[in-house]
């Protein structure tokens, strides 16, 4: 629990930093914010089928979701409120059915009403979507089995079972409430178009530029938002979004910006620049392919994790890397996630290096395995990518392995996952509200989930994950949780789970209102943004 | 000379439907797709549900031959179709960025002739004094720098400059607004990324004028001007630098039409939303028709750059066509 509370009490830390002058503060009305989206334009104004953050980047302040994660308390794994709906239900049936109640007068940007109809159409879009609509995170939902409206403002989500892995799904900021009408009319047409009733309505969108929102004056949420608009530029090059907080061409990117980066612009804008810093739900971790040979011997996967200093490697690292907190396969701010003293029984995290790099060693040697060569494919992205994999051929050196890198651009890499022609994979999971049950998924066999590709089945585990889900005793639960983790990360070694990622968001000082959470994909409606100009 | 144009004219198809051809093998080549990218790129993870109904919908599960009948189809009626990644009709994602592109390409180009000529004169005609020798490494180096770090240069220089003057760093704007709709803005976007690929294409072209002049003037007609007594004014004006432009033209045509999709770096350090930006992206994306259509774009302004510029010398040089 202590490691838990340190990665906590660092960004409470952080935002305690901050708070006083927050606090101290009235908002100011009016001006138009400019930001950066660190990226490429996105494929589809489509929330409920994109995979990118630059989709949320560039429409979440036009539309309303069910219920999201507090914008007052951003960084928290647990604290959810209602965006539409009145208040939180308390699930009833045993826990397996959900009803929300809806505020009334609220609008699409049309000026037509929102109803549970609406609500309705656009969770089964996401859910349950027609055939030829493509819906990524259908998985986050397996424990939906029907949605009702009985009237216009009632929701009613009935569930197969019960599982706390249902209200951090909802809370998804992807999940837009579109309108019925649109969504009949056509299922695609909000892939071209934008018609919500979020704080901003939509005005204009320069192909491959720009998006532009100006202030919604009938939002439901009274007083909101502070400013009159805003303006999203497309910039995918660092360097250029450095120069531009610089110079103030834009006021922030809300993605994440290096640590040496953010130190340069600290230098050259002292005051005028805040940063913000978070624990990021998005690490790395490796996966031994078990059909290559010797990679099939539980005794080499062992020896991989053996053989990384995680506490003595990764403060240094996290100087250049945006990377920081060592921890489990479960968020460190989660109170699912392993204390430190639980960390120290898994292989790979044990305190004692020394002693972890001769069983190492001794593992390698009885699998026939000591000085072992093979090649380490990883993505051809800097941050946090090659630097991870440079640090991890450095610390499988130290047990005599010979490691090459072999870096490919996103879609080589993901094609060499796809089809397994890897030795050992350098890979990511990045997710949006933390929802410990659900982000584990990844590490299930591939004939369960399908983005597994270290080509291994073990029902066991299986059977532990439905056992974890279907608990709804926190205790019992995190208890599962441990035993799901030793088993994934230490017995078997299934996947190595090497690091947390580290969120860094440098803004220009009169940008205010804004909380650094745990995901870029997070809190990003910026109703609450105001300018101190 | 109009069987020599025909000709010409007649080779260009070829040229096309080859490139169209190889850009369309090549792109399926690399291993991985669009929907990869798209699903998977932000590091989240999707069900294979979802990518089948991705390839579907592009339509890249069907076998190649048929994508390449369809390709070519579209092609032989001037339909690029639509873009993988945005769903809009490629003209149209190309319509969009042209003008940033051309503009940069147009001031690049005014940029080196109003530097590559003069200079690359003055150094033929100042040959091997410390004029030449400085003429020719500025020209050396403009060689040797890549666009991009001058280009990243500048931004800082400009940066730390306004900043120890007015306290306030200063670049230009990131996001493009048309000459029409803003003069001054439009011209603090263009006027960086110009001079950055404007002193590269000037240091191609001064040298090419600098040796085209020297060739000129050990010519017997330029000796000929100078023995019945011509003003050296006229000698170079009328009689060398006429005939050395020659192939300083040429030069500044392929360069011009490299520019309409090759700023694929620079583009990217000042954030133009050009040509060569949405070609990176499109590769990185895997967005085959997009590709193929940004390709075939660049080819034709290449094949239709040759073209002139073999035309040109087909009725500036008798010998040309008649051989």
């Amino acid at each position: 629990m202590k490691a838990v509370l340190r990665a906590g009490t660092a960004v409470i830390a952080i935002m305690l930093a901050a708070a006083p002058a927050i606090a101290a503060e009235t908002p100011k009305r009016g001006g138009t914010l400019t930001y950066m989206i660190p990226a490429d334009s996105s494929p589809s104004f489509d929330g409920h089928r994109e995979g990118t953050f630059a989709t949320v980047h560039a429409t979440a302040p036009f539309y309303s979701v069910l219920i999201r994660v507090d914008p007052e308390n951003p960084s928290s794994t647990t604290d959810f409120v209602c965006d539409v709906c009145t208040e939180l239900p308390k699930p009833t049936n045993e826990g397996r059915t959900y009803t929300f109640k809806l505020r009334d007068g609220i609008k699409y940007h049309d000026g037509s009403p929102l109803t549970s109809a609406d609500v309705k159409a656009s969770w089964e879009h996401i859910i349950f979507p027609p055939a030829g609509v493509l819906s990524p995170r259908q998985s986050y939902y397996l424990m939906v089995d029907r949605i009702e409206a009985p009237d216009p403002t009632t929701v009613v989500f009935r569930l197969k079972f019960a599982t706390s892995a249902f209200l951090p799904a909802l809370a998804d900021p992807r999940t837009y409430l579109y309108q019925k009408a649109n969504l009949d009319k056509d299922p695609r047409w909000y892939e071209k178009n934008i018609l919500g009733s979020g704080p901003f309505k939509f005005v204009s969108y320069e192909t491959g530029q720009a998006v532009n929102g100006v202030r919604n004056p009938d939002y439901y949420h009274k007083g909101l938002p502070y400013l009159d608009g805003f303006r999203a530029i497309y910039a995918e090059k660092q360097v250029t979004r450095i120069d531009a907080i610089r110079a103030d061409r834009a006021a922030t990117e809300f993605r994440g910006i290096p640590p040496a980066s953010r130190d340069e612009l600290k230098a050259a804008l002292g005051d005028k620049l805040t940063v913000q810093l978070s624990d990021w739900n998005c690490g790395s971790f490796v996966e031994p392919n078990h059909k290559r040979k010797p990679f099939d011997d539980p005794r080499v996967r062992r020896a991989l994790t053996l053989a990384i200093d995680r506490w003595g490697g990764v403060p240094p690292l996290s100087k250049v890397a945006d990377v920081h907190t060592v921890g489990g396969i479960v968020f460190p701010g989660s109170p699912l996630a392993a204390t430190k003293e639980e960390l120290h029984k898994i292989a790979g995290f044990w305190p004692d290096i020394e002693k972890s790099r001769a069983e190492a060693r001794r593992l390698l040697k009885e699998a026939g395995a000591e000085g072992l060569s093979f090649e380490l494919v990883n993505r051809a992205v800097d941050q946090p990518y090659k630097y991870v994999g440079t640090w991890l051929i450095d610390e499988w050196s130290k047990v005599g392995l010979k490691v090459k890198m072999r870096t490919l651009s996103t879609g080589p890499w993901l094609a060499a996952a796809r089809a397994s022609d890897f030795e050992v994979f350098l890979g990511a999971n990045c997710q949006a509200v933390t929802n410990p049950l659900m982000d584990i998924q990844r590490y299930l066999p591939g004939s369960v989930y399908a983005a597994n590709y270290a080509q291994f089945e073990d029902p066991k585990q299986v059977a532990l994950y439905d056992k974890m889900l279907h608990e709804t005793d926190f205790t019992r639960q995190r208890a599962l949780m441990r035993e799901f983790e030793k088993h994934v990360i230490d017995t078997e070694t299934h996947a190595l789970w090497i690091v947390w990622w580290y969120r860094g968001i440098a803004h220009q000082s009169y940008m205010k209102g804004w909380k650094i959470s745990s995901s870029h994909f997070l809190n990003q409606d910026l109703a609450r943004v105001w300018l101190d100009k | 000379m109009y069987r020599y144009i025909i000709k010409r004219v007649l080779l260009v198809f070829p040229t096309l439907i080859g490139a169209a051809t190889l850009v369309f093998i090549m792109m399926r080549l690399i291993p991985g797709d669009i929907c990869l990218v798209r699903l998977g790129g932000g590091g989240t993870s999707f069900t294979a549900q979802a990518l089948a109904t991705c390839h579907a919908e592009i339509g890249i599960n069907r076998p190649w031959v048929l994508q390449f009948l369809d390709f070519m189809w579209g092609l032989a009626r001037l339909d690029l179709g639509n873009s993988m990644w945005s769903g809009k009709p490629v003209v149209m994602e190309i319509a969009t960025r042209f003008p940033i592109s051309l503009e940069i390409a147009i001031a690049a180009t005014l940029i080196s002739i109003a530097v590559a000529i003069p200079l690359g004169t003055i150094s033929a005609l100042k040959q091997n004094t410390w004029i030449d020798l400085a003429v020719r490494t500025f020209s050396i180096a403009g060689l040797a720098t890549p666009s991009f770090w001058l280009g990243i240069m500048a931004i800082l220089i400009v940066l730390d400059v306004t900043q120890a003057i007015s306290g306030n760093p200063w670049m230009p704007p990131i996001d493009y607004v048309p000459l029409w709709q803003d003069p001054i803005r439009n011209l603090s976007i263009v006027m960086l990324p110009a001079l950055t690929i404007g002193y590269r294409y000037a240091a191609v072209s001064m040298r090419m004028t600098r040796s085209a002049m020297l060739e000129v003037l050990r010519e017997d007609y330029i000796r000929t001007a100078r023995a019945k007594g011509l003003v050296r004014k006229l000698i170079i004006n009328r009689h060398a630098l006429k005939n050395a432009m020659l192939p300083v033209v040429t030069v500044i045509g392929i360069e011009f039409a490299f520019l309409m999709g090759g700023l694929v770096v620079t583009e990217q350090v000042f954030n133009i939303n050009g040509v060569g930006r949405l070609m990176v992206l499109s590769v990185q994306n895997q967005d085959y028709t997009l590709t193929q259509a940004l390709v075939m774009f660049v080819v034709t302004i290449v094949v239709m750059c040759n073209l002139v510029v073999d035309l040109l010398y087909a009725w500036l040089d008798p010998r040309i066509r008649l051989a």
